[in-house]
């Protein structure tokens, strides 16, 4: 910033800092609830009560898609911030566009495995280790849902009220949250997916 | 003219706002992050597929590479930096870290103390005719 910037301006930039404060303390304590899922999965993870282990349950084909169509929405995600930051409208609305995409293919393929393990009798009921499975990967799907619809939510008030610091805030706000979904998809296909076959 | 500062010592970026800088050094950034994180990735799904590796260190590569791969996206997606400005949002991921490795660690440790302490399953049904 230059030091000709106005009291107003510094202001409405005091406010941005307090926002984004405020909701990255909310996703720490996010984060901090999906470490109980995450603990209580680990603990689980063997008691599959004679059924259906990781091993014979996971296909890492999908889950790679699933990850890059993750990262990917996490880049187009940050280009779209930086378009609104320089208020951009036609590329802000394309990389919004494809964060939506991307998170709905996702979201599709999450729904997918677990409506077929479910008609496999692999449902949440089947044992312990199923249980904790649904509960912390269905949590972050459930997460990746309510950030699909505030994207969708986002980009209406932008069409109808433009780049105003107050819909900036609310677009910070929202960035955050859709890179720490990102953040716990990396913890959860490591933990889950991959060292659930791993040799 | 310059204005009197309204509020002195408040930092000047919010958290996961790129830091100023040109638009093509912002989105260089975030390409280079992409590209780290598709890297590290591919490198887990890899061993994991691959017999190239001793399996028992398996988990432990690819917890050391999950634990990477989630600092390539603080820095270069969340733009959380060890400046200045982001002294408070460090403190409260510091602060978030301890407690979430207590959780699991703990939560790991006291299970399997339990476990280790409990008689097994066929004893206590035997105790309870």
């Amino acid at each position: 910033m230059s030091a000709t910037v106005t009291a107003d301006q510094r202001l409405s930039q005091a406010k941005r800092i307090t926002v984004g404060y405020g909701f990255w303390i909310f996703l720490l304590s996010d984060i901090v609830m999906f470490a109980c899922f995450f603990a209580t999965y680990a603990v689980l993870v063997g008691a599959t009560d004679g059924g259906p282990d990781g091993r014979q349950l996971f296909h890492l084909d999908g889950v790679a898609i699933e990850t890059a169509c993750l990262l990917a929405s996490s880049f187009t995600c940050g280009l779209a911030s930086m378009a609104a930051g320089n208020r951009n409208a036609i590329t802000f609305y394309v990389a919004m566009a494809m964060t939506l995409g991307l998170g709905a293919v996702f979201l599709g393929m999450e729904a997918t495995e677990f409506l077929s393990m479910a008609a496999r009798g692999a449902g949440p009921t089947r044992s312990a280790f199923l249980s904790a499975f649904f509960a912390l990967v269905g949590c972050h799907g459930v997460h990746v849902g309510v950030g699909l619809l505030w994207l969708m939510t986002m980009v209406a008030q932008v069409y109808a009220k433009g780049f105003r610091a107050d819909i900036l805030r609310r677009l910070l706000c929202f960035t955050l949250f859709w890179h720490a979904l990102d953040i716990i998809w990396v913890a959860l296909f490591t933990v889950v997916y991959l060292i659930g076959v791993a040799p | 003219m310059i204005e009197p500062d309204p509020l002195p010592g408040v930092a000047e970026v919010a958290p996961g706002e790129p830091p100023a800088e040109s638009s093509e050094q912002g989105i260089l950034g975030y390409v280079v992050g992409l590209v780290l994180a598709s890297g590290l990735t591919a490198v887990s799904f890899y061993i994991t597929r691959g017999n190239l590796f001793w399996s028992p260190s398996i988990s432990t590569a690819l917890i050391v590479l999950a634990i990477a791969q989630m600092g390539i996206h603080l820095v270069f997606f969340l733009h959380i930096t060890s400046g200045p400005d982001g002294t408070n949002t460090v403190l409260a991921l510091a602060f978030g870290v301890l407690i979430v490795f207590l959780i699991i660690a703990g939560s790991l440790w006291i299970m399997a103390n339990l476990n280790h302490n409990m008689l097994p399953m066929d004893r206590i049904m035997n105790m309870q005719r």
